[in-house]
């Protein structure tokens, strides 16, 4: 009798121990995620063995097959490998996020201190675009654009031509005139590089000077002269090594210069609106949050209007509105996939789509296009966590 | 544990309602269902596309149609599953669909690769070029750096590199994953060329406000033969989609119709009687009724009629028979005998 | 006396208020303060003015006036209008109207969607009014909803049953929606309080759950939903497309709940956890009676938001081939008789998100501002 019950005891002592529940719930959780893995695995590798698809990602390095009409980067042909489509795609999806991120939060800034205007029309106007347009599916947005754009604009033989036949718009995109850079190009660059590097190396004198004795520089506009001057003295040294290639119309198409496709357009503008619509709520609130004694004080400190909002409400709004401003470059960033709805050849739709279409590997094709998103997501959340920690630090 | 997981996700499918597929005895499970579910596209104009009251109609619904008149004797207990040409192949092998009818070519790797049987041909097709007769070309061979519309996870975009990387020529591709975003892309002047099998491009060119714009260019640069396919594994099943489509041939070769097949039930003719099931025992063998053709051909009619209903020259697609017409008509379109 | 002859002098204190100044009142003078007090707000004003002349007119046009509400086809639409596409033509979408909302639910059992809109209308009304007699009884009510529709849609136990692929358009947009977010709720706060929990085995998890599903975008796991998901179950089995999407819908708005409960959570002041532990509570009664009520009420925004995205983000199913609102909406486009109609077909569905979403942001709205105030007090 007392040696059955003994370990039932000892049991029930581990249980009401609180430690040592710890240890038994940890214990059984970890037996069921991993038994369900382990589950999971067996079932996949007997599935797969049971249609004879094999788990590899040798397919990588098949040739692919198909064009992509989208590569602004690297060179890119149907007898190219699918992990090169795969580049193609995450380069493309990592050029719509940058270029999105970028215009979402001019946008937004602009919009959410439109809304904080003090002209009714104005706070009106800009209340009901944030309205309709955080309301509804970012999809939509993305198919009514990329509709509007490939309707509205003209066809190639009508094109707009801006610029004295110098740009080019029509429903085939955007074409700019693209540089050829001869030799001597790249003294130009180096000088380039230089001045940039001037500028910062001032910038944080000027900066130490403004701490120390109070003097300010116009900082802006040295480094505007410093990043024209230098550069433009080193064209003209070099006997201006550049050229222009431009694009004109041969046969169907514009040749030479530089493209932006309306699909592209589409989809940075679809993305960056909507998002604008939600950064510009977080600038308004950040803004907002900010106590009206700060403006006060800062008038009251004979502060100039424009110096109060630069110097006294932006640095302690912003430490507010970083951190939902980065879920939002997380959200334009994962919603960049949705390019697949019009055909801007990213990740999901090269990899994720045409490659796991023509190969059949969907588990390992799904898998690379997840790895690859949570590395950017990753990236992202760790370069805001950084910047937000750095802003943080102005906090006395 | 692995019963346990089994436990609790029929568990949570019970309580929705339904329980899951098994991959044998597809037949079976139709018969229980009482309904044939088909694997189609989500809208492609003439073949498949549902009307305002979501009634679906089509060339390929009709071979739906005509299956489920086989298997469960009444032609309008079908249920379109869509599919883009992505997921139409995981549809199938889920088990969400019992037979895919939907504008499929054969190909080997789709045959060996993905699993899938297929079973016959009810559309020769082959991958074409539409341009606007504005252009002024009248050649595919005239095409050098044209931008080219292209629907994504079909076999046209491979086809299409090949063609164009062969004869030396440029493109610029213009990916699309739906018909409809692909039409108006090509309408707005986005691409200069719209390519996809004949039968797409017929179409979509019947859909366009002047279709007398539009030409389809004389080159055929692939060989798409469409045919039904099912899963592996299940031959009884394999074997009624097969027959099925021969039925509706062979009523077409024997003049058996829609109209006439009562008549027909009194021919002279022993094929005539074997296909109805007048004479012999073939729908029992098959697992069906012994009547499987004769409603069949009553209820949607046959291989023609079928045709010209949906997308024939006198309907807005306005195709012509071709490689489609009778192998004794100078077509390709053959069945083996009914014997 | 002399007051009567020279009404402009008071005793100090006694001046009545006299009315502001005309052109600092009334319409002129609300004109004057919010649309031209400086220059710059001059110009922007004038600036809107032109903009909004420049959309609205033609808009209200193209929308009402030069609209056209029955037809048979697009020719005949075009026919009525002054040019062709002149107006909408919404006779396209008044045809389709049940199609849309619907989808291809069999005619003789509609009564029963009709009945589950007529209960999650009453579901959503008991849930989030305030001031209700019996609000308890509304709320369990509001819990059990999801499987009373689930019986009442799908079948089962005296109801004919009705096959999944039947659900198409709004029913299915709501659908999704709806499971997502009432099957993510409850998930989400346990995925919160894993990732709070002192053992780090449970918290690992939640968070390694958690990051992941809010690193990848919605679309990739419905694709894992639609072609690899299949592969993970015993093998023979299968189980229907909606369920698995409904399930990687609600994974991943639960991954998004669990953060907004985990920053209530964070919110709450530690004074009330060190309160309830001094109480001598356990850690079940002191979340069930303590904390998670608090940190459940300063996340309601949040979670309302949550609620609005994964409602928006439904519509992604098209893009594997389910016919929800946008989907069918498409597939309605390859209509020979309608082609060309998509801004009338997106307008209509843009309409559709902006009310029910507006209406939801509204309402997260005015709980913000009604607990703002509590905090105050």
């Amino acid at each position: 009798m007392a040696s059955s019950n003994a370990p039932s005891n000892v049991l029930s002592l581990l249980w009401r121990n609180k430690e040592s529940r710890g240890v038994i719930i940890q214990i059984i959780t970890m037996v069921i995620v991993f038994g369900l893995l382990a589950v999971i695995a067996r079932n996949v590798v007997i599935n797969l063995e049971a249609v004879g698809k094999e788990f590899s990602f040798d397919f990588l390095f098949w040739p692919a097959g198909y064009d992509i009409g989208f590569s602004p980067f690297i060179e890119y042909t149907n007898k190219s490998t699918h992990f090169m489509s795969g580049v193609v795609g995450l380069l493309n999806t990592l050029l719509i996020a940058f270029w999105g991120c970028i215009l979402a939060t001019i946008l937004g800034f602009i919009i959410g201190i439109m809304r904080l205007s003090s002209n009714w029309l104005v706070s009106r106007v800009s209340y009901i675009f944030v309205e309709f347009v955080r309301n509804v599916p970012v999809l939509i947005h993305i198919l009514a654009i990329y509709a509007i754009v490939v309707t509205i604009l003209p066809s190639t033989k009508q094109a707009i031509s801006l610029g004295g036949d110098l740009f080019f718009l029509s429903n085939r995109g955007f074409y700019i005139p693209a540089p050829i850079f001869e030799s001597g190009a790249g003294w130009v660059g180096i000088v380039l590089l230089i001045s940039i590097g001037l500028v910062i190396a001032f910038k944080r004198w000027a900066k130490r000077i403004q701490d120390n004795t109070g003097t300010i520089y116009p900082v802006f506009w040295i480094s505007l002269a410093i990043l024209t001057v230098l550069p433009s003295l080193a064209l003209v040294a070099m006997g201006t090594p550049i050229s222009w290639d431009i694009p004109a119309l041969k046969g169907f198409n514009f040749q030479g210069g530089m493209a932006v496709k309306p699909e592209f357009i589409a989809l940075w503008l679809g993305l960056s609106y909507y998002t604008a619509a939600f950064i510009a709520e977080i600038v308004r609130a950040g803004i907002l949050a900010v106590s009206d004694g700060q403006t006060e004080a800062a008038h009251a400190l004979g502060v100039r209007p424009n110096r109060t909002l630069q110097l006294i409400i932006v640095p302690q709004a912003l430490r507010i509105i970083v951190p939902p401003l980065c879920s939002q470059y997380l959200n334009l960033t994962k919603n960049s996939s949705l390019a697949i709805a019009i055909g801007y050849m990213d990740i999901t739709a090269t990899l994720g789509g045409i490659s796991l279409m023509q190969t059949g590997k969907e588990m390992e094709t799904m898998l690379i296009v997840m790895g690859i998103y949570l590395i950017i997501s990753l990236l992202i959340s760790s370069f805001m966590n950084w910047f937000n920690s750095r802003i943080k630090l102005t906090e006395r | 544990m692995k019963q346990k997981t089994t436990a609790v996700l029929s568990a949570a499918a019970l309580v929705l309602g339904f329980a899951g597929t098994t991959q044998a005895g597809t037949l079976e499970d139709v018969q229980s269902q009482g309904v044939l579910r088909c694997v189609v596209s989500t809208g492609i104009a003439g073949f498949a596309q549902p009307d305002a009251s979501g009634v679906w109609k089509g060339f390929d619904i009709d071979f739906c149609r005509a299956t489920a008149a086989a298997v469960l004797g009444d032609a309008n207990k079908i249920e379109a599953v869509t599919s883009t040409g992505k997921t139409r192949f995981t549809k199938l092998n889920a088990g969400e669909g019992d037979v895919l009818w939907r504008n499929t070519t054969i190909t080997f790797s789709r045959d060996v690769g993905v699993k899938l049987r297929f079973h016959g041909v009810n559309y020769y097709d082959g991958q074409g070029f539409m341009v606007k007769k504005s252009l002024g070309v009248n050649s595919a061979s005239e095409l050098d750096g044209a931008s080219v519309c292209i629907q994504t996870g079909t076999t046209t975009e491979l086809n299409l590199a090949d063609y164009f990387s062969s004869n030396g020529m440029k493109y610029e591709p213009v990916t699309i994953e739906t018909n409809d975003e692909a039409r108006q892309n090509y309408e707005s002047g986005r691409c200069d060329v719209y390519t996809t099998d004949a039968s797409g491009l017929a179409s979509t060119r019947s859909a366009l406000p002047n279709p007398g714009d539009h030409m389809v260019l004389p080159e055929i640069i692939s060989k798409e033969p469409l045919g039904p396919a099912t899963r592996h594994g299940d031959d009884q099943w394999s074997d009624i989609v097969t027959w099925v489509l021969n039925a509706t041939i062979t009523a077409e070769e024997l003049g058996v119709t829609m109209a006439n097949v009562d008549q027909m039930k009194s021919s002279n003719n022993p094929e005539v009687l074997r296909l109805l099931g007048v004479d012999g025992s073939q729908g029992q063998e098959l697992g069906l009724s012994n009547d499987w053709a004769y409603q069949i051909i009553k209820q949607v009619g046959n291989y023609g009629e079928i045709f010209e209903r949906n997308i024939g020259v006198d309907t807005p697609l306005g195709i012509a028979r071709g490689l489609n017409a009778l192998w004794t008509e100078g077509g390709l379109i053959y069945s083996p005998p009914f014997r | 006396m002399t007051k009567s002859f020279n009404p402009q002098s008071y005793e100090p204190g006694t001046h009545p208020d006299l009315p502001p100044p005309a052109i600092t009142t009334g319409l002129i003078g609300w004109i004057k303060t919010n649309l031209f007090s400086s220059p710059l707000n001059t110009a922007l004003t004038l600036i809107s003015i032109w903009f909004l002349w420049q959309i609205l007119p033609s808009s209200f046009h193209w929308l009402f006036t030069g609209a056209v509400w029955s037809a048979v086809d697009r020719k005949e639409c075009w026919a009525m209008m002054d040019a062709p596409r002149d107006g909408a033509c919404w006779a396209f979408i008044r045809g389709s109207l049940e199609l849309f909302l619907y989808g291809w639910y069999p005619e003789p059992e509609r009564w029963r969607v009709n009945i589950t809109f007529f209960l999650f209308g009453a579901a959503v009304f008991g849930a989030l009014r305030e001031n209700i007699p019996g609000k308890k009884y509304w709320l369990m009510f509001a819990a059990v909803f999801p499987f009373l529709a689930a019986w009442l849609l799908f079948g089962g136990f005296g109801l004919e049953p009705v096959a999944t692929s039947k659900l198409g358009g709004i029913l299915l947009t709501l659908v999704v929606a709806v499971t997502g977010i009432s099957f993510s709720l409850p998930l989400g706060i346990a995925l919160a309080l894993g990732r709070r929990s002192r053992l780090p085995v449970l918290r690992a998890i939640c968070v390694i759950f958690i990051e992941f599903i809010r690193g990848v975008p919605l679309i990739t796991l419905l694709f894992v939903a639609s072609t690899m998901l299949t592969y993970f179950l015993p093998p023979g089995s299968s189980f229907d497309l909606l369920i698995r999407v409904l399930i990687m819908v609600t994974l991943f708005a639960a991954a998004y709940i669990a953060e907004v409960v985990r920053g209530g959570l964070q919110g709450l002041a530690s004074g009330q956890y060190e309160a309830a532990d001094a109480l001598g509570l356990t850690y079940w009664q002191s979340h069930r009676l303590i904390i998670l009520p608090q940190a459940l009420k300063i996340s309601i925004p949040g979670i309302v938001n949550t609620f609005i995205g994964s409602y928006k983000d439904s519509v992604l199913v098209l893009i594997i081939g389910m016919m929800d609102i946008l989907g069918l909406g498409r597939a309605r486009l390859n209509d020979p008789d309608w082609l060309g109609l998509a801004p009338e077909l997106y307008i209509f569905i843009s309409l559709f998100f902006f009310v029910s979403c507006f209406a939801m942001s509204r309402y997260s709205l005015s709980l913000e501002k009604k607990l703002e105030t509590g905090h105050q007090s």
